[in-house]
C-alpha cells in the first residue's frame, strides 16, 4: 500500500445525495466516505441503481452533494473540479464535429492557440491509435473507435483523476476487450500524467482485470458495503486461479446480501413492521433459472451461471432475489441451491407452477393484503388508486411500481387481475 | 413528407390562473391599439395594382422581401426568447405559458387592430408594411422558439455533462452543443412557418375594408385585382409567378439548408439516406465558397471565440442539472411588478371600451361565433371526408405515394387565400354564396395539414400488423377498425388542429367581401371583425376579437386537449 502516496487526491466524508423536494423525496446515496489516492487504480462495482453514477458525478463536481464534504486535495471541492475528465458510457462526442474538432473543443475551452490545440490533438489522436481518422465524423466510427475518441478527449487536458463511467458497456465484447487492454497500456506505461483513474462499472470481470482497488456499492439507498484490495499482478488471465478465486469472493459479497427465505417476510400494508419489497416478477426468467439450476445438479456458481447464460449481474440478482423470496432457492459462498420446493417447480407442468407460485405468493403480506381485501368487496372490483395510497405511505415513490410487481405476479398465479379500462383490481367471482 | 411538429399546448395542464392573465394583457393590448386607431385617417387609398405579367418579378420580390424580414424577426427572435426560457427558471414559468396561448391564438384576428393603430402613428405605406410584416412575424414566431426551447432542454445530458467538464464557456457551450442540436429541429419549423407566412401574407396584402385600404403591392394584391376585374389570364399569371416562387425559393433555400443540416443529427447511425440537393452540391464544390471558408470564415470565427472567451472570463457555464438558482433578483421582481400593472390598467381600458358596447350587440356577436364556429366544423369535417381515405391509399402505397406526392406538395404549396378573391369570382353566383366560399376557403387552408398527416401515419403503420391483418383476412370494416383508424388517429388528432387553427384564421378574411365594387357579408365572427374595423366600431372590434381569441383557447384547452390524451394514451404505437 506504500506504493502509492499518503496524500489522498479525492476524498468524501459522509456524503449523502437527495433529489426530489418537499416530501417527495428519493436518497440516492447514503453515506459514502471513500478516499482516492494517487497511483491508485480504482473500481467503483455495483448493480445498476446503487449510485455509482451519482457519486461519479459528484466527485466531478457535476451534481454537489446533498450533505457530507467533497475534498480534493485536501480542500472542498467547489464547482466543476478542474482536475478530473470523464469518458462517458454513451461516448458523449458531437457528432457535427470531426474526431479532431471533438478532441480540440476540450482544449478550446481552456484557451489553447489553434497551432497548439492541433499539436497535441493530433498526437492523442495517435496515441489512441486513431491516426488517419482525424476528418472522420463519429458516425462513420464503430462504437470502439468512438469510445477511443473518448478517452483522447478526456486525456487531453491531461487530468489527474480520469473517471470512466461504464466506459466498455456499450462496445461489442471483443471491442471492449481490446479497449480495455489498451488502457492499461497507457496507465501502466505511464505514458499519459493521470494520477488515479476511476472506473465506475457494474462488471465485477471487468473491475478485476482493471482496478487495483474495489469500492463495492448496493443499493436501497446507494451505499459503500464492502472494499478490497486486488492484489493479482498485471497482466490479469480470465482463466488464471487466482482470478478466478477473487471472483468468487466478490461474487459472494455482491450476491451474499440479497435477502434469505428465513427472514420474516415483513407485515401487511396498514400493520406496524418491517415491509418487504416484491421483486420485479419475470416468471419465465425464474422458471429458466429453476430449470438450469437443476440440470446442473442443484447448485451453480453464480459468476459461471451469468456467464453461460450471457447475463449481466444486473439482470441475473433481480431474478435470483426473486427465487429467495419464493422459497425455490438459496444463496450459499457465492453458489445458487436449490431447495425441494424449487426442485418440485422446476418440475412441474405449467399449470401447476402457477398453483405453486400462488401458493408461495401468498405468503407475501402486500399480496396477501390485495388478495384479501378483494375477497372482502362486494362484487370484487377495487379501484386501483385504492390500493396505490396504501402502498405510498409504505414504499414511497416505489409504490406504482411495486403495484405493478403485485398485479404482474397475482396475474400469473390467477389469484387477481386488472382492467387498464376501468383502472381496477378485480378477481373472478 | 414528415411533419416533425405538433402543438405542444396539449401537453400542458389544463386553463390555468395564468391563461387569464395573459389573456387580459391581451385585451389591454388590444385596447391600446385600438386606442391609437382612434386617430386612424377614415379614408386610406391603396395603392395601384397593375395587371401586367411585366410587374409581376417586382410583386414577387416585394412579397418575398416582406417574408423575409418577417423570417429574419421570428429568427431573431426564436434565439433569445427559446434561450431565455431554457436556461432560467423564472423566466420560463413565464414565457413558455406565454407561447402556449399565442400559438393558438387566431392570429388574423389581429390584423385589423394591428392596422388601425399603425396607420394612426406611421404613413399610410409604411404602417402597411410595417404590419404585414407583423402579421407574419406573429404567424411564425411561436412554434419556432417553442421548438428551439424544446432542442436545449432535451439536449441528452451526457452531452451537456461533457460541456460542463470540459468547461466550455457559454459561448462555446452555444455554437458547439446548443445550436446545432437545435438546428435540424429549428430548420423543420422553419420551413413550416415560412409556408403558413404565405397565408398570412397574401391575407395581409388583400386587406380592405369600407374605405379604408391596406392593400400592398404583391403577389396576393395582384391575384385579387384580376379575379376582381375578372381577368382570368392575369389570375393565371398569378397563381403561376406565386407557385414559382414558392418553388424555387423551397430549391434554393430551404433544400440546401435540410440537406445540409443533416449532419447535426444526432442519432450516429448513417441509415437513411441523407437528403441530397442540386444547389447545395452546387454551392459546396465551388471553389469561391470553399476558400472564402477556409481565409475569412474560419479566422474570424476564432477571433469571435477568443475574443468571447476572454470577455466570459473562460468561466464554465455553471453545471447542468440540480443547479439551484437564485432567487429572482430585484430588477425582475420590479419588472414583474411594473408589467403586472400595465396588464391590469391595460385590462382595466379593455372593460372600459367594452363596457361602451351596447347589451343588444353581445347577441349577434355569440349568434355570430355559433355560425363561425359551424363552418369551422363543417369545413374540417369536408377535410376528414376526403383526406382519410385519401391519405390512408397514399400512405399505404410506395408506388402511389412516390407518384401523388409531389403534386400534393406543390397544390399545397399555394396559400388559400391567395385564391380566395378567384374563389369568390367562381361561387358568388352559386347558391349559399359567400357561405359556401367561405368554408372552401377554410377547407383549402386546412386540409393540407390533415392530408399530410395521414400519409404520414398510414405509412407508419408497421408492416408486420399489416401482413398479420392480411392474414387474418379481416373484411374491410374491420380493417378500418381495428388497424387503420386507431393507427393513424394520433395523426389526424394533430393535423386536426393545425388545421382548426387555420380554418379561425382565414375566417377573418372569408366572411366579408368587397368585390367588384360591392360589399358581401356573411353571419359570423369574422364578418363582424371586419365590419367593425370598416365602420369604425372600436368596441365591438375588440369585443369581437377578444371573444374569438377566448373560444378558440377554450377549445383547445378542452375538446383537443382531451383528444390528445386520448391518442397518446391509447392509441400510441410503440
Amino acid at each position: 500500500m506504500n506504493l502509492v502516496g499518503d496524500e489522498n487526491l479525492l476524498e468524501l466524508q459522509g456524503v449523502d445525495k437527495t433529489y426530489g423536494s418537499d416530501g417527495r423525496t428519493f436518497l440516492a446515496v447514503k453515506n459514502v466516505s471513500l478516499r482516492i489516492r494517487p497511483g491508485e487504480f480504482v473500481g467503483l462495482l455495483g448493480p445498476s441503481g446503487c449510485g455509482k453514477s451519482t457519486l461519479l458525478r459528484i466527485i466531478t463536481g457535476l451534481s454537489p452533494a446533498s450533505s457530507g464534504r467533497v475534498l480534493y486535495r485536501g480542500r472542498p471541492l467547489v464547482g466543476i473540479n478542474p482536475h478530473a475528465t470523464i469518458v462517458f458510457q454513451t461516448f458523449a462526442l458531437y457528432p457535427w464535429l470531426t474526431v479532431e474538432e471533438n478532441v480540440e473543443i476540450a482544449l478550446k475551452a481552456r484557451g489553447l492557440p489553434p497551432s497548439e490545440r492541433r499539436a497535441r490533438a493530433l498526437r492523442l489522436i495517435d496515441l489512441v491509435g486513431l491516426d488517419g481518422f482525424e476528418s472522420a465524423y463519429p458516425r462513420e466510427l464503430s462504437g470502439g473507435m468512438r469510445q477511443k475518441v473518448g478517452f483522447a478527449r478526456a486525456m487531453a487536458v491531461e487530468p489527474e483523476l480520469l473517471c470512466l463511467d461504464e466506459p466498455f458497456s456499450a462496445l461489442d465484447l471483443l471491442s471492449a476487450d481490446a479497449l480495455r487492454g489498451e488502457l492499461l497500456e497507457l496507465w501502466l506505461g505511464k505514458s499519459i500524467p493521470t494520477q488515479a483513474i476511476l472506473l465506475v462499472t457494474h462488471n465485477i470481470e471487468e473491475a478485476l482485470l482493471l482496478a487495483d482497488r474495489l469500492i463495492i456499492m448496493d443499493k436501497d439507498p446507494g451505499r459503500v458495503v464492502a472494499e478490497m484490495a486486488v492484489g493479482l499482478r498485471y497482466p490479469r488471465h480470465r482463466k488464471d486461479t487466482a482470478f478466478l478465486a477473487t471472483l468468487d469472493k466478490v461474487y459472494a459479497i455482491v450476491a451474499g446480501r440479497t435477502e434469505r427465505e428465513t427472514a420474516p417476510a415483513g407485515t401487511a400494508s396498514g400493520q406496524p413492521g418491517r415491509k418487504t419489497r416484491l421483486p420485479v416478477a419475470r416468471i419465465n426468467a425464474l422458471a429458466g433459472l429453476m430449470e438450469k439450476v437443476r440440470e446442473e445438479g442443484g447448485r451453480v456458481d453464480l459468476h459461471r451461471l451469468a456467464g453461460e447464460l450471457h447475463l449481466e449481474l444486473d439482470d441475473l440478482l433481480p431474478v435470483v432475489e426473486g427465487a429467495e423470496l419464493l422459497g425455490f432457492a438459496q444463496v450459499d459462498a457465492g453458489d445458487i441451491v436449490l431447495t425441494a420446493l424449487g426442485q418440485a417447480f422446476a418440475d412441474a407442468s405449467i399449470t401447476a407452477r402457477k398453483e405453486i407460485i400462488a401458493g408461495r405468493i401468498l405468503r407475501h403480506p402486500t399480496i396477501r393484503w390485495i388478495y384479501e381485501t378483494l375477497q372482502q368487496d362486494d362484487d370484487r372490483h377495487v379501484a386501483a388508486s385504492f390500493f396505490l395510497e396504501r402502498l405510498q405511505a409504505e414504499f414511497g415513490d416505489d409504490a406504482p411500481q411495486q403495484l405493478e410487481n403485485a398485479i404482474n405476479w397475482g396475474r400469473y398465479a390467477e389469484l387477481f387481475t386488472f382492467d387498464d379500462d376501468t383502472d381496477e383490481l378485480f378477481m373472478e367471482a | 413528407m414528415r411533419f416533425r411538429f405538433s402543438p405542444p399546448l396539449l401537453r400542458r395542464p389544463g386553463f390555468t390562473a395564468g391563461d387569464a392573465v395573459i389573456v387580459l394583457a391581451l385585451a389591454g393590448l388590444l385596447a391600446a391599439g385600438l386606442r391609437l386607431g382612434w386617430r386612424a385617417p377614415a379614408v386610406l387609398h391603396g395603392p395601384e395594382i397593375s395587371l401586367s405579367p411585366s410587374a409581376l418579378p417586382l410583386y414577387a420580390l416585394l412579397s418575398t422581401a416582406r417574408m423575409t424580414a418577417a423570417y429574419v424577426l421570428s429568427l431573431a427572435f426564436t434565439l433569445v426568447y427559446g434561450y431565455a426560457a431554457a436556461r432560467s427558471r423564472t423566466a420560463r414559468r413565464v414565457l413558455i405559458p406565454l407561447l402556449d396561448i399565442l400559438q393558438s391564438v387566431p392570429i388574423l384576428s389581429f390584423l385589423p387592430v394591428v392596422l388601425l393603430g399603425l396607420s394612426a402613428i406611421l404613413p399610410q405605406k409604411p404602417a402597411a408594411e410595417l404590419a404585414a410584416v407583423l402579421l407574419i412575424f406573429t404567424s411564425q414566431a411561436w412554434n419556432m422558439a417553442y421548438s428551439f426551447y424544446q432542442s436545449i432542454t432535451t439536449l441528452p445530458s451526457e452531452l451537456r455533462e461533457a460541456a460542463a467538464v470540459f468547461r466550455l464557456d457559454r459561448w462555446l457551450r452555444f455554437k458547439t452543443l446548443e445550436l446545432p442540436f437545435a438546428t435540424l429541429g429549428l430548420i423543420w419549423n422553419s420551413m413550416m412557418s415560412w409556408a403558413g407566412g404565405w397565408f398570412f401574407l397574401m391575407a395581409a396584402e388583400i386587406f380592405r375594408v369600407g374605405e379604408r385600404d391596406f392593400r400592398l403591392r404583391g403577389l396576393g394584391a395582384y391575384l385579387q385585382e384580376a379575379a376582381n376585374q375578372g381577368d382570368m389570364r392575369a389570375v393565371v399569371y398569378g397563381v403561376a409567378a406565386l407557385v414559382a416562387t414558392i418553388v424555387v425559393l423551397d430549391q434554393i433555400l430551404w433544400r440546401p439548408l435540410l440537406s445540409w443540416a443533416d449532419k447535426f443529427r444526432l442519432d450516429g447511425v448513417a441509415g437513411e439516406e441523407p437528403p441530397r440537393c442540386w444547389f447545395g452540391d452546387l454551392v459546396s464544390r465551388s471553389w469561391l465558397v470553399e476558400r472564402a471558408g477556409a481565409h475569412l470564415a474560419a479566422p474570424l470565427g476564432e477571433r469571435v471565440d477568443r475574443f468571447l472567451h476572454e470577455r466570459l472570463g473562460g468561466a464554465p457555464a455553471a453545471p447542468p442539472g440540480d443547479r439551484s438558482e437564485a432567487r429572482p433578483s430585484r430588477a425582475v421582481f420590479l419588472a414583474g411588478a411594473a408589467t403586472a400593472l400595465l396588464v391590469l390598467y391595460g385590462g382595466y381600458r379593455a372593460f372600459g371600451l367594452l363596457a361602451t358596447l351596447p347589451f343588444s350587440s353581445w347577441k349577434p356577436l355569440l349568434i355570430g361565433l355559433a355560425a363561425t364556429l359551424l363552418r369551422v366544423a363543417a369545413a374540417l369535417a369536408v377535410a376528414l371526408a376526403w383526406t382519410v381515405p385519401a391519405g390512408v391509399a397514399i400512405g399505404m402505397n410506395r408506388r402511389l405515394a412516390s407518384l401523388a406526392q409531389p403534386i400534393v406538395q406543390v397544390v399545397a404549396s399555394i396559400p388559400a387565400t391567395a385564391l380566395f378573391p378567384v374563389i369568390v369570382l367562381a361561387l358568388l353566383s352559386a347558391p349559399g354564396g359567400l357561405n359556401l366560399a367561405a368554408i372552401v376557403l377554410m377547407l383549402m387552408g386546412t386540409q393540407w395539414y390533415l392530408l399530410f398527416n395521414v400519409i404520414a401515419g398510414a405509412s407508419a403503420i408497421p408492416q408486420d400488423l399489416r401482413f398479420t391483418t392480411d392474414l387474418l383476412r379481416l373484411p374491410f370494416l374491420d380493417r378500418w377498425r381495428v388497424l387503420i383508424l386507431p393507427a393513424i388517429f394520433p395523426y389526424v388528432v394533430t393535423g386536426a388542429i393545425t388545421a382548426a387553427g387555420g380554418a379561425w384564421n382565414a375566417s377573418i378574411v372569408a366572411e366579408r367581401t368587397e368585390f367588384a365594387g360591392r360589399t358581401r357579408t356573411t353571419v359570423g365572427v369574422g364578418a363582424l371583425i371586419a365590419g367593425a374595423t370598416a365602420q369604425g366600431d372600436y368596441a365591438l372590434l375588440l369585443a369581437a376579437t377578444l371573444v374569438l381569441i377566448v373560444t378558440v383557447v377554450l377549445i383547445n384547452r378542452t375538446f383537443w386537449r382531451a383528444m390528445y390524451r386520448l391518442a397518446e394514451e391509447r392509441y400510441r404505437m410503440e
